[in-house]
């Protein structure tokens, strides 16, 4: 039988990062079809070219044989094609059967049938299974019945192609059954079904193949889940030779100088103690969702600490704003630049001295030469690439914006303590290796550098010791002459039988 | 020759060249216009605007909206006639309504900054209660002054020049002044740029907005004292739509609602445009109900020439 969902040769280029090369593979009707990998690897990059979000440079996606060229979201929900994404897209004030008619509601002369609208999504919402009330406001369901709802929402469209990403991620193990059954009942209608996930046990159940990405190229391609073992999967996902662009080198390490004890906030609930010490780099792993930047929040002040404590070179600091952090030597570079780390519309020079110009500005006067000098010299020292201080941080490119954040806390004083989220994300190569030389510079200078990742061979690169988060909480801990990429993913899974195949083959 | 006209009016100084075309064109043209009597008649009438224009343009730099302003400028007028006459000593009643200015912007500050109302709502509360203050306090009457040198606040003059303009004209260097060169000016821009990313540099957000909110206050407070003393009574009802002149003007001059983008000479020359528009039409005895049209799109002309400019640098 021929493909009815095609990919073919899709190339996706950022800035200074190949996000996809040359993608190939298709999906049969009355299908499912895992999609694999681990973060970063170019999943969610296929899936918004597939939603139409964005433009592949190079390729095309062909449904039952005519080629789609999809210009923007609309295009795809033209094609029946539709994506369920993690975060859901409903309206909560709304009610089940409106949210699913939104937009086309059955009205006679601009008047709303609610009666006519219960009925006809209610009957509807049965034929597919599922067992929620029409008139029940969204806002009042579950998470795993709003992800059913939205799953609902794509086949009373007539999608003939639906993607779901990462759809268990939030439910509970008797919602998952239920979306199976749904999943499997789609498939019997004979829709295409692209399934993504990180929890093999899944795949394995629901897949009737499966397509592994790594590194933006396609490692491997399943037509049939027939002789495909777990462990070779897990190779395919993560055999990768580490290559020497992180240049790690040795050093001293001292005394503790960062301390977290037993720390709980509402996005982390369970207690989480690690310490950093003087002049290590201790690297943080973890799937998306496990807790890292939550946990880093919390340590910065960032965010409200229900319990625990922070002492920095003994003495505690317990931050709860970051304003006491910063003065206390602990800084946080976080993990969304664009959100939580420049200050659009505001120039270089000026996201430098943001924090560091009270020391320097008698009565909250400015001194305009020392801020520039400032600027000037981080700009030399970290050849941060930009025409001049005054430019507008937005024009910078992602390396060079990580660079300015990070010379804001090199402009302060007294730094002892580095959290770095996501260094290097959405950054090329080459601004990758100046920021881990920085990093080693910074860890020999006396600082104890926390590094959060989710891609497994920066943290194992750059890292003197690993913690490893899953499920909110710290399950593992790693010295570098113990680091391995099998034992480490297997800490960092939450499924106990993909921890176990990956365990067995190490 | 396009392109580079283009440069100019979309450029960093766009709006100052405009405004000095105008300025030139409407002085050869409107007669009775470019004389030393008309020129100061011209300040004198957008002294309340001009004044308040000074810290709204903080409000707006920093992400924030003041709905109150009219209201406490009307409120603090009364209150300077009535504690005035209450007390029976002029300086005591100025004080007086300074506080009360400073206290209601000091609620606003901390409703918003503490208890996360949204600003326009917040101040959209206050402004009716505040006015609601007002005219209980008055009965919905204008209160007359018992000491007859409380018009000398508006009627006095130093080097030939009105004290108002005098007190706008210091306003004006002082707040340009903390919006340039402080740390206070610099973090205003900066929550307004991202008020979250300013956080987490150490910025103490909440701090900054009560303060905006505070100076706001006092600042229309100075606005109501001098609004009263030349009107020669209190009134319940003065300043009414103060606060969209006022947010006209600032946004004439450049300010982003958005948050982020401010400039002191900017300000100046929307206050000024509005207040020329206003004289032009009075000078050529344009109906003052035209006077509405005109402003609305002058206002509309404004905001279309800065998504122009904002799209050309994007471009860049």
């Amino acid at each position: 039988m021929a493909d009815f969902l095609e990919f073919s040769s899709i190339s996706k280029s950022y800035p200074g990062v190949k996000a996809l090369s040359g993608i190939s593979f298709g999906v049969a009707k009355g299908r499912v079809h895992g999609l694999m990998g681990e973060n970063g690897a170019g999943k969610s990059t296929l899936i918004k070219i597939l939603s139409g979000d964005i433009r592949a440079d190079e390729g095309e996606i062909r449904i039952d044989g005519v080629a789609q060229n999809f210009h923007s979201t609309r295009d795809a929900f033209a094609a029946r094609v539709t994506v369920v994404h993690q975060e859901l897209q409903l309206v909560p004030e709304l009610t089940v059967a409106e949210n699913l008619r939104l937009g086309h509601f059955p009205a006679k002369a601009g008047v709303i049938s609610f009666r006519e609208l219960a009925a006809d999504v209610g009957g509807k919402l049965r034929d597919i299974g599922v067992d929620v009330d029409p008139r029940t406001k969204v806002s009042a369901l579950s998470i795993g019945e709003r992800q059913m709802i939205e799953i609902a929402k794509a086949v009373m469209l007539d999608a003939r192609v639906i993607a779901l990403d990462e759809p268990t991620s939030s439910l509970s193990s008797r919602e998952s059954e239920i979306l199976f059954k749904l999943i499997e009942r789609l498939r019997e209608q004979g829709k295409v079904i692209l399934y993504i996930s990180h929890r093999l046990d899944e795949v394995f159940r629901l897949c009737d193949g499966v397509t592994v990405l790594r590194d933006g190229k396609l490692a491997a391609h399943h037509a049939s889940m027939e002789g495909v073992t777990r462990d070779q999967i897990v190779s395919e996902m993560v055999g990768r030779e580490i290559s020497d662009i992180w240049g790690w080198r040795g050093r001293a390490i001292g005394e503790t100088r960062l301390k977290v004890e037993t720390i709980t906030g509402s996005k982390l609930p369970k207690p989480a103690s690690f310490e950093a010490r003087k002049g290590e780099i201790l690297g943080f792993f973890g799937l998306v969702g496990a807790g890292r930047s939550e946990l880093m929040r919390l340590v910065y002040g960032a965010d409200h600490r229900h319990a625990g404590s922070v002492a920095i070179d003994g003495k505690p600091v317990a931050p709860s704003d970051p304003r006491q952090s910063i003065r206390a030597g602990l800084v946080l570079c976080p993990e969304d630049r664009k959100f939580d780390g420049i200050v659009q519309g505001r120039s270089v020079s000026d996201n430098i001295a943001i924090s560091a110009r009270r020391h320097f500005s008698p009565f909250g006067i400015l001194n305009l030469g020392k801020e520039a000098a400032l600027a000037d010299g981080f700009i030399r020292s970290l050849r941060i690439r930009t025409p001049s201080r005054k430019q507008d941080i937005v024009n910078l490119s992602g390396g060079n914006q990580q660079k300015v954040i990070l010379a804001r806390w090199l402009a302060e004083t007294d730094v002892r303590v580095l959290i770095v989220d996501e260094p290097t994300r959405g950054i090329d190569v080459g601004a990758k290796s100046e920021i881990y030389d920085l990093l080693y510079s910074l860890a020999e200078g006396g600082l104890a550098i926390v590094v959060v990742s989710s891609e497994l061979p920066e943290v194992m690169g750059i890292s003197d010791r690993i913690a490893v988060m899953c499920g909110g909480g710290i399950a593992a801990t790693f010295d570098r002459a113990d680091f391995n990429e099998r034992t480490i993913l297997a800490a960092a899974l939450p499924d106990r039988s993909a921890a176990e195949a990956i365990q067995k083959v190490s | 020759m396009t392109g580079s006209l283009k440069r100019i009016l979309l450029g960093e100084q766009g709006l100052v060249v405009i405004f000095t075309i105008a300025f030139a064109v409407v002085s050869l043209t409107v007669p009775n216009f470019l004389t030393e009597r008309n020129m100061l008649g011209l300040l004198q009438s957008v002294v309340t605007i001009g004044i308040v224009a000074c810290t709204m343009m903080f409000c707006l730099a920093s992400r924030d909206f003041d709905l109150s302003v009219g209201s406490i400028v009307a409120f603090t007028g009364m209150v300077a006639v009535m504690a005035s006459n209450a007390t029976g000593s002029i300086p005591l009643g100025l004080l007086i309504a300074i506080g009360f200015g400073t206290f209601v912007g000091f609620v606003n500050g901390v409703v918003i900054a503490k208890l996360k109302i949204n600003a326009l709502i917040t101040t959209l509360a206050t402004m009716q209660i505040v006015r609601g203050l007002a005219l209980i306090s008055s009965d919905g009457r204008a209160v007359g002054i018992n000491d007859a040198s409380f018009y000398q606040l508006a009627l006095s003059k130093f080097l030939g020049v009105p004290t108002p303009i005098w007190v706008m004209g210091i306003l004006f260097c002082i707040f340009g002044f903390v919006l340039n060169r402080t740390v206070f000016g610099r973090n205003t821009l900066a929550i307004g740029g991202n008020p979250e990313a300013s956080r987490l540099a150490g910025v103490n957000v909440d701090w900054m907005r009560i303060w905006i909110f505070t100076l706001q206050g006092l600042v229309c407070a100075i606005a109501g004292i001098l609004l009263a003393s030349r009107i020669t009574s209190g009134q319940p009802n003065a300043a009414t739509g103060l606060e969209l002149s006022v947010i006209s003007a600032c946004v004439l001059g450049g300010v982003s609602l958005a948050g982020g983008r401010a400039a002191m000479t900017g300000v100046i020359v929307g206050v000024l445009i509005m207040g020329i528009a206003e004289n032009v039409m009075n000078l050529l005895n344009i109906q003052a109900f035209y006077q509405y049209v005109v402003r609305g799109l002058i206002l509309l002309m404004a905001v279309l020439l800065d998504n122009l400019r904002s799209r050309s640098l994007g471009r860049r």
